[in-house]
């Protein structure tokens, strides 16, 4: 069972995180590529006030959710002067820099060595240390964030962020500044993904720079891709696919010395072939 | 209210695409433009809606607001709306949120904070109604022919409630019955003395629409006047209608 709530757990972290991703990806069609820095800040920032300060849980979880808000405010601010392929490329060149920092800032984050000993939470004498507890923090997180990006996409605000996709040079000329748009859902987002980092870093009680590479943010853009652009319960079902399906290729009964890389190779092909004949995702209803 | 340039200019390195044009464009009236491809029609409704940057000269819209610039998202504010050359619909959005987008809260945080109220899809209604594409309102607009993403924009500018509209050939590629929805569109809006500028190639439409009409050629102004007497210059026919 343990096993199990691993699972579940993880699956309710990258939900999280793709649910906040897609709201600028799939929403807003901005080519965003460092959700996983703000994974990390949300994560570090967790860490270091909970280790070093011996800061609660859940003040510690709010805190590191307004940092990572901040940086994104700051880098979506230089983001602004790029479009398309820049845009992606900058970002991308933003999660470097944020990596490294987490590597190389050693007398802050201890670089390479980590973070040990982060606390798991507890509330009014309800301890989340068991596996089975924190699993049930991360369900009710994930369902207020879920509920939370479902009235975003439903409000004027929402509508706007569809307009600012498929055409922002004609949504500014009805009286949209669509820049502040952009700016308040790559906040909203980054914070989001904050909560997510805050919540690997309890759960994993131990964090270091290798939880936050581009390779990350790859993962993280796969799961809204496979799971539908512009679709939350997509966000949903593209964690659970492709946090599932390297678990599921573990009991296929490849030969053990070339399993790991049998089950690399038949992960990359589903992906492939899935990109291929339902290029929509699962649930999704726009194509990049 | 009435939209006026003054030696406006738009230089493109050694391409003169709007090259100290002055022109007004009264209320009530519909105002044609026409003009060869490249004569710098479009690139002047581009620099008077902020779509492109001017290089010099002055909008002035009404009596007293001078602009040596303007933003794109300022000129709902200031009264002016407009369709595109190449349609501009939000394609994958459906006909009714394409409507509700330009009626609803533009502020950030109430944007955010509200969702469309009933009086928004009234009047969401009333606009898609008079272009006839109420019934596909649940439709994608990526799924509406060419002649109806054109009707959606028509749509969208009425749904501004502008005083000054820019019609940049609003005609092209419409079936008989649409050229008409939008004639009586721009008659209606003519009619309830709002600003009509109507860019179009068709002579047949721009004789029968305008009241006023301007010439461009390469850049410049070439002649203003009514239309039958435009039409009639020597001038005008060699440049435009090439006889």
């Amino acid at each position: 069972m343990e096993y199990l709530y691993h699972i579940l757990i993880i699956i309710s972290i990258y939900s999280i995180l793709a649910l906040s991703l897609n709201l600028v990806v799939g929403y807003t069609g901005l080519p965003l590529f460092a959700h996983s820095a703000f994974y990390g800040v949300g994560a570090y920032t967790l860490a270091l006030l909970a280790v070093q300060l011996n800061m609660s849980f859940w003040l510690a979880i709010i805190l590191a959710a307004l940092v990572t808000g901040c940086i994104a405010f700051l880098m979506s601010l230089l983001m602004s002067r790029f479009r398309d392929d820049l845009y992606f490329l900058v970002s991308a060149a933003i999660n470097v820099v944020i990596l490294h920092i987490f590597t190389n800032w050693q007398s802050l984050t201890r670089g390479p060595l980590g973070i040990p000993g982060i606390p798991r939470p507890d509330i009014f004498g309800i301890s989340f240390s068991s596996n089975i507890m924190f699993l049930v923090l991360c369900l009710i997180l994930l369902g207020l964030v879920y509920l939370g990006c479902r009235y975003i996409t439903r409000s004027s605000f929402g509508r706007a962020l569809l307009a600012i996709r498929e055409d922002e040079g004609a949504l500014r000329v009805f009286g949209y500044q669509t820049h502040r748009y952009k700016l308040l859902v790559c906040v909203i987002s980054a914070m989001l993904a904050g909560i997510a980092g805050g919540l690997f870093a309890s759960y994993i009680t131990f964090i270091d720079p290798t939880s936050f590479t581009l390779i990350e943010s790859t993962f993280i853009i796969s799961i809204i891709i496979l799971g539908g652009l512009a679709s939350l319960r997509g966000s949903i079902a593209g964690a659970v696919a492709l946090i599932l399906l390297p678990e599921i290729l573990r009991f296929v009964g490849f030969p053990t010395d070339v399993a790991a890389q049998m089950r690399q190779v038949v992960y990359g092909l589903l992906l492939v072939l899935f990109m291929m004949y339902r290029p929509s995702g699962l649930f999704g209803s726009y194509k990049l | 209210m009435k939209l006026s340039t003054q030696y406006i200019k738009k230089h493109f390195g050694g391409v003169r695409a709007v090259n100290g044009i002055s022109v007004d464009f009264m209320p009530g009236q519909i105002t044609g433009v026409i003009g060869p491809n490249g004569s710098g029609k479009t690139t002047l409704m581009h620099l008077v809606t902020g779509v492109m940057p001017f290089d010099s000269g002055v909008v002035i819209i009404g009596d007293d607001t001078r602009l040596e610039k303007i933003d794109s998202a300022d000129i709902r504010d200031l009264g002016i709306t407009r369709t595109f050359q190449n349609v501009r619909v939000f394609e994958q959005m459906t006909v009714l949120d394409n409507i509700l987008v330009v009626l609803t809260n533009r502020g950030l945080l109430d944007s955010l904070i509200t969702k469309h109220q009933q009086y928004h899809e009234d009047k969401a209604q009333e606009v898609l109604e008079l272009v006839g594409l109420w019934s596909k309102r649940d439709h994608l607009a990526s799924s509406l022919s060419y002649g109806q993403r054109k009707l959606l924009e028509v749509a969208r500018a009425l749904a501004t409630d502008a005083t000054i509209y820019l019609f940049d050939e609003p005609f092209a590629g419409l079936f008989p019955e649409m050229i008409q929805t939008v004639s009586d569109v721009m008659v209606s809006l003519r009619n309830t003395g709002k600003t009509v500028i109507l860019i179009e190639h068709n002579m047949f439409l721009i004789r029968k629409m305008s009241d006023m009409l301007y010439v461009f050629d390469a850049g410049e102004l070439l002649a203003f006047g009514e239309p039958d007497y435009v039409l009639s210059l020597p001038g005008v026919r060699e440049a435009y209608l090439g006889e």
